[in-house]
């Protein structure tokens, strides 16, 4: 994974609350074996409006996404992440991720950004004219006119995301504390230790 | 040292910790591991390309599910029936080949024990109590209908999961939701856990493991259970948990993968311990009363669109929320529905009685019990039973309840996801209406422009008999 420290540019000023990611991509783009290619799909019901945002001009290509509360919501389809990552997006802005989508995008590089309704109001508004920069190791997203605010975000994946680090590689390197615990389950939970 | 008190979710969790870190978060062990051939195929490829294997190939079991047509799997002759769709023919052919590869047993397409992982698990007795289980799905909060801690989790997760047979977790926040009282006659646990939508909105769980208490919770059978927890992710929660007891002991004992003998006895000893101490505190409380709750249906694009089939459509207007107003403007113009509208007068056209919410066998038999001897309505062109397993597939048989069904005018199909999602060949036609017992209504959820309405198999069946949205107490 690349490392990630900053995210800058355009944002796609999307806004709505409770994106499931049935919209962020539809079932049937989920038939892939790969990872690669489904920005395609990507808000596939949205984008049969000839005026959305994701293929103006203006916002196509955008690293950036502010949404509004409860984003990827339903299922736990990775695609999403992927979706986004194919169409370009590095960052998303919301009040609130579901816990599934936001494990999604960090074991994939995107950056969720937790701000209050407030501030998402006012990035929403500097977004239709001007970019936005992200500073990760700051935990800050600042604007063209002077506004900052600051986010709060896990010390572990900021270290993954700065770092560009493979959580599979990490935990297998705990393989010895894993053993251990195993021995201990086949003792007290043997039922679970095993299939019968 | 007396500990202090804990709930179910901190028993089962402090149980499978295999490591705790300096900020919280915990290497977290992973019992019991479902694999469907969807959200599988990039995290074996990853494996593969990093010469990683398998770390526990005896606590993973694989199931294909999403992608079979529901449509006999073999021909007069006996022979396999190809499937069609190329492309949910590759997502199989993976799954076949990466099991054995990395030595996963796999349920397949044509064995009679296959069907929807989470009907699979329980029914196998692969999934138990107080165990952590994960798939890459997120309807795995089912099987917490059993007192399992589970949760649905990505591709990348999967393949953390098998390769190290644990997860990097942070704990989550602790809600009850305690539904005290009786329940009225013709209101199922799918109404309960519809109602318990409502009330909390589609995000009010989010960061929470919610626990399902009350008097309510604990008179539903353990299918009932399984239909409540399965719903959880629906209003944000990481897993839905109903404690263990003595019911959930008889339904796990002798299944195939279930402990025994003297194990089964200590098995049995520990998870009566799991139950949550007097006196532990959760971080959120809601207090349902049975009393309150209806047989319930959605009127629009979110599970928490939920009104009692006695309503009427609300109107955007009636939203506090400026935002949700706008959604429910939208939501109302997709479902070609008006604000005002009785859900009693809604015309269907289709009827998918299913999914991993409501295709067990009690399911299938409280639907039969409102269709036998009637035929649905003939503005119902397309009705279809597809039962969550083989096996469930076979008792309704024996049951006569498949005659019950064709009956009725509905199709009696082979096990699988089917038209809960629009990724096999069961879909609900654009513009047509749907009762479903499946779980979501999202937009296209049941194919393009498709309208679906969320409710129980009693209700379904209702709704099949009168053409329309209907309250299954009336008939």
């Amino acid at each position: 994974m690349d490392p990630l420290r900053e995210v800058s540019g355009r944002a796609i000023p999307f806004g709505r609350k409770n994106v499931d990611t049935d919209v962020i991509i539809p079932a049937k783009w989920l038939k892939t074996i790969t990872r690669e290619g489904l920005g395609k799909g990507a808000f596939e019901s949205l984008r049969t409006d000839p005026d959305n945002l994701f293929d103006s001009p203006e916002f196509s290509g955008s690293p950036i996404l502010i949404a509004g509360d409860n984003f990827g919501c339903g299922s736990s389809r990775e695609h999403a992440a992927w979706a986004l990552l194919d169409l370009g997006i590095k960052a998303v802005i919301a009040p609130s991720f579901s816990d599934i989508f936001s494990g999604n995008a960090f074991k994939n590089g995107i950056l969720t950004v937790v701000l209050p309704q407030d501030a998402i109001d006012r990035l929403m508004e500097v977004a239709q004219t001007d970019p936005l920069a992200i500073d990760l190791e700051h935990q800050t997203v600042t604007t063209p006119f002077q506004d900052r605010f600051t986010f709060a975000i896990d010390p572990f994946r900021k270290h993954c995301l700065l770092n560009g680090l493979d959580e599979v590689g990490l935990t297998m390197a705990r393989g010895a504390q894993i053993s251990d615990y195993e021995r201990q389950a086949r003792e007290n939970t043997p039922w679970l230790a095993h299939t019968a | 040292m007396a500990s202090r008190p804990r709930t179910l979710y901190e028993k089962i969790w402090d149980a499978h910790v295999v490591e705790r870190r300096d900020d919280g978060t915990c290497l977290i062990y992973i019992d019991r591991h479902l694999v469907h051939e969807v959200t599988s195929p990039q995290a074996f490829e990853a494996l593969r390309l990093a010469g990683r294997t398998v770390r526990r190939p005896d606590l993973t079991l694989a199931v294909p599910d999403h992608n079979v047509p529901t449509t006999p799997r073999r021909d007069a002759a006996g022979h396999r029936v190809p499937i069609a769709d190329a492309e949910s023919a590759q997502q199989l052919q993976a799954l076949e080949r990466n099991a054995p590869e990395f030595g996963i047993r796999l349920i397949g397409d044509t064995d009679v024990e296959q069907g929807i992982v989470h009907v699979v698990g329980p029914e196998q007795g692969f999934s138990l109590p107080g165990a952590t289980i994960v798939c890459g799905d997120s309807h795995t909060a089912c099987h917490g209908g059993l007192g399992a801690l589970a949760f649905g989790i990505g591709t990348s997760e999967v393949e953390h999961v098998l390769a190290t047979q644990t997860l990097l977790l942070a704990q989550s926040k602790t809600m009850e939701v305690r539904v005290e009282g009786q329940l009225g006659p013709g209101v199922t646990a799918k109404d309960v856990v519809l109602h318990i939508g409502g009330v909390l909105r589609a995000s009010g769980g989010t960061g929470y493991v919610v626990e399902y208490t009350g008097s309510a919770i604990r008179d539903l059978t353990i299918e009932g259970r399984l239909t409540v927890s399965n719903m959880a992710i629906e209003h944000g929660a990481r897993a839905g948990l109903i404690a263990p007891d003595d019911k959930t002991f008889a339904y796990v004992k002798g299944r195939p993968y279930a402990p025994k003998g003297e194990e089964w006895d200590k098995a049995v000893a520990w998870w009566r311990s799991l139950a949550t101490d007097p006196g532990a505190r959760y971080d959120k409380v809601v207090v349902i009363d049975a009393g309150d709750i209806v047989p319930s249906v959605t009127w629009g694009t979110s599970p928490e669109d939920v009104v009692p089939i006695t309503g009427t459509v609300p109107a955007p207007e009636s939203f506090a929320d400026p935002s949700k107003q706008d959604a429910a403007r939208k939501s109302l113009e997709y479902m070609g529905l008006t604000a005002g509208q009785k859900l009693t007068e809604v015309e269907i056209q289709n009827v998918f009685i299913g999914s991993c919410t409501n295709s067990r066998i009690e399911d299938l038999r409280a639907a039969a019990a409102v269709l036998k001897g009637k035929t649905k309505a003939r503005n119902v062109k397309w009705a279809i039973v597809v039962p969550g397993s083989g096996l469930v597939k076979r008792q309704a048989e024996q049951e006569g309840l498949d005659r019950i069904f064709t009956d009725a005018g509905f199709e009696w199909r082979e096990p699988g996801c089917s038209a809960c999602l629009g990724m096999n060949p069961d879909k609900v036609p654009p513009g047509e209406r749907c009762a479903s017992t499946s779980n979501r209504n999202f937009v296209g959820r049941q194919g393009p422009g498709a309208r679906t309405h969320l409710v129980s198999p009693a209700t379904a069946a209702a709704s099949a008999v009168a053409g329309r949205l209907a309250d299954v107490r009336a008939i």
